[in-house]
């Protein structure tokens, strides 16, 4: 891995943290319409993912997707604009926080139907082979989607037709309150690969490059023809389920944020780095500097974008137009 | 031109379009080796490959999950769901994902999929091989709903299917499969989808109705012309999107509709024909709008005179149309 590519790395890791926090802001200001589901926290698994794959390979992403296509590269200026519902967003204000859907990096689609993406990725992956090119589908999903029929009926097809497919579960340990541990029946998510003859392989989702090279080799695999893998990444979200949505409930201990936090790969990162002699303390400066100058410009892009006209809610029903829309 | 049946005609029809344009693939439990449980499919995977006409796992959300993300990215899916009755598993993909994707990417992605299955009852298929579920799906904005109800229009609204850029629901009536023979055209032909046809003209009055029943219409209504009571009958093909002008011409023109259905009344597709006449059309109307319509009972019940005193038959329609003509 050149330095450059770590530097990317580390620079792509930056933008979701900053990118995250500024959304975080927007909701307390109500600037945000609804709510906001964070990747802070998981950006390490994000990054090392993404970048295992090419800008071309397809993209499945779930409600909480902010960091999907910020990884693979999107331009934040269009997914700033789509949180607060401007017409520059990336779907025009359709979609919103939990379907930043952008075609440009590979997207196929976010969905906050928790597993519903699982078979669509196989599908799109199909496509790709059926269409005579390397494509491979890259599909994040949470640990609360592996209970879901979708995840188990998506496996078994992307299995037995050897789809290239990386399906990435980003066990953050809680379905919004409910921890993965007492109602997930196996001790490791990856353990469910068993049960379709696929790899299954767990990785620290808080080391970038862990992910990245467990990512690189699922994604050769697909490559080559040899099928699906099923990759667990643990990590841990730092904030609450949702921004804006107050949980009451007391589901976390301060011990177990504490120990996650001490591990956040902001941090651990950018020490490997100068550890590694990959980059000075100043040379990082300059990125945390360009990357919070980035996101401060997606903001002011977004806030400075017009609302769509209200006549674009009754369109892109159908291909062509359909009446009774209203 | 040749003589075929409702279910040769929709193979002839898979097969023509297969033969046009290579991305056109189906699945399905059962479609490829025995060609469907009805043969809908049969000879198709000799013809076009195993790649093409592929034997899917039991697993109707996998099924069409994976034609939506095969659609989203090139390919032109028609997947097999073996029964209607068995497609609520694939409801979820169906409504969250097909029909929400082009409006939810605000046009970047778009999902040109039909999704194929038999419907109805009258073949003793009991509970759960007999279901009308095409209001389900009719209710859903994104979404197509096709419901032939003779051959021709069977090929050529299928071939309007698949040339579509947007999710259809094609529901074929499998009491029509073997029982429905007609004229069909060997080249390729379009109907359009969401354009209602006058399957007879008539005065006194006018049933709405589509699928199965369309056959069943035009018996009643041969049967009350003997009588002196002339019926038009509107077949609407397409349930959604419905074809209001149509509906609204036949009711202006004989000023009492008789809407028939065999899937059950309530909330069902004749309860919005009989809004939108409502709407539209009251003060010409001559009497109350009709509907004769399956029972709201759970589903189709088994032993034979139950399952007749579900079924809508010509006799009953007949009998329906000549009160309403009484009026």
């Amino acid at each position: 891995m050149t330095p450059d590519f770590l530097l990317e790395m580390y620079r792509r890791i930056l933008r979701i943290r900053y990118f995250d926090e500024a959304a975080v802001e927007l909701v307390r200001q109500g600037e945000l319409p609804g709510v906001a589901h964070t990747t802070i926290g998981q950006e390490a698994e994000v990054v090392g993912a993404c970048m295992a794959v090419r800008v071309d390979d397809y993209m499945v992403g779930n409600h909480r997707s902010h960091g999907h296509p910020i990884g693979k590269g999107a331009d934040m200026k269009r997914l700033m604009a789509e949180l607060l519902g401007k017409v520059t967003g990336v779907n025009r204000g359709k979609g919103g926080s939990m379907h930043l859907a952008d075609f440009s990096v590979g997207s196929v689609g976010e969905t906050s139907i928790v597993g519903s993406g699982v078979p669509v990725a196989a599908g799109a992956a199909l496509a790709a082979r059926m269409l005579g090119t390397d494509r491979v589908c890259l599909c994040f999903f949470g640990d609360g989607a592996t209970n879901e029929g979708a995840f188990h009926e998506g496996l078994n097809l992307a299995a037995i037709w050897k789809l290239p497919v990386i399906y990435l579960c980003e066990n953050n340990q809680y379905a919004v309150t409910t921890p993965a541990a007492e109602v997930v029946a196996v001790r490791n998510i990856a353990d469910r690969a068993r049960a379709y003859d696929i790899p299954g392989v767990v990785v620290d989702g808080q080391d970038p490059v862990a992910v990245y090279e467990v990512v690189s080799e699922a994604v050769q695999r697909a490559r080559q023809g040899l099928g699906p893998s099923l990759i667990e990444a643990k990590t841990y979200r730092y904030l609450e389920h949702a921004e804006g949505l107050p949980i009451a409930a007391q589901y976390r201990t301060a011990e177990e944020v504490a120990a996650w936090k001490a591990r956040d790969p902001v941090v651990t990162f950018r020490q490997r780095l100068i550890q590694e002699g990959v980059a000075t303390p100043e040379a990082l400066d300059q990125v945390v500097a360009a990357v919070r100058a980035e996101v401060a410009e997606a903001v002011a892009y977004a806030r400075s974008s017009p609302y769509p006209d209200p006549e674009e809610a009754f369109t892109g029903v159908y291909s062509t137009p359909v009446g009774g829309v209203r | 031109m040749a003589v075929m049946t409702y279910l040769e005609a929709i193979r002839a029809g898979l097969r023509q379009e297969m033969q046009r344009d290579p991305r056109i693939v189906i699945w399905g439990e059962d479609v490829g080796v025995r060609g469907g449980v009805f043969r809908v499919t049969e000879g198709l995977q000799q013809e076009f490959g195993e790649d093409r006409v592929i034997d899917s796992p039991l697993a109707e959300g996998a099924i069409v999950g994976v034609a939506i993300g095969a659609a989203i990215n090139g390919l032109r899916p028609i997947p097999e769901i073996q029964f209607g009755d068995f497609i609520f598993p694939a409801m979820n993909q169906i409504v969250e994902e097909a029909a929400r994707m082009r409006y939810r990417s605000n046009n970047d992605f778009h999902v040109p999929l039909v999704i194929r299955a038999p419907i109805g009852g009258g073949i003793h298929g009991a509970l759960y091989h007999s279901q009308s579920v095409e209001a389900f799906f009719a209710h859903v904005p994104g979404l197509k709903v096709v419901v032939p109800g003779t051959p021709y229009d069977a090929k050529g609204l299928l071939a309007a299917a698949i040339a579509d850029e947007d999710p259809v629901l094609f529901f074929e009536h499998k009491a029509a499969y073997r029982s429905l023979r007609g004229e069909v055209p060997e080249e390729r032909y379009l109907i359009p989808i969401g354009k209602a046809d006058v399957k007879r003209e008539g005065q006194d009055l006018s049933i709405i109705t589509y699928s199965l029943m369309v056959s069943y219409a035009l018996r009643a209504a041969e049967a009350l012309a003997q009588e002196g009571i002339s019926v038009e009958v509107l077949d609407l093909r397409t349930v959604r999107p419905l074809d209001r002008q149509a509906i609204l011409e036949t009711a202006k023109k004989t000023g009492k509709v008789l809407i028939v259905h065999e899937d059950n009344k309530t909330g069902g597709i004749g309860a919005e024909v009989s809004a939108i006449l409502a709407e539209e059309v009251l003060f010409y109307l001559d009497a109350p709008i009709r509907r004769l319509c399956g029972p709201d009972v759970p589903a189709m019940p088994y032993s034979p005179p139950l399952e007749h005193a579900f079924m809508i038959t010509p006799e009953k329609i007949a009998q329906a149309a000549r009160e309403l003509a009484r009026f």
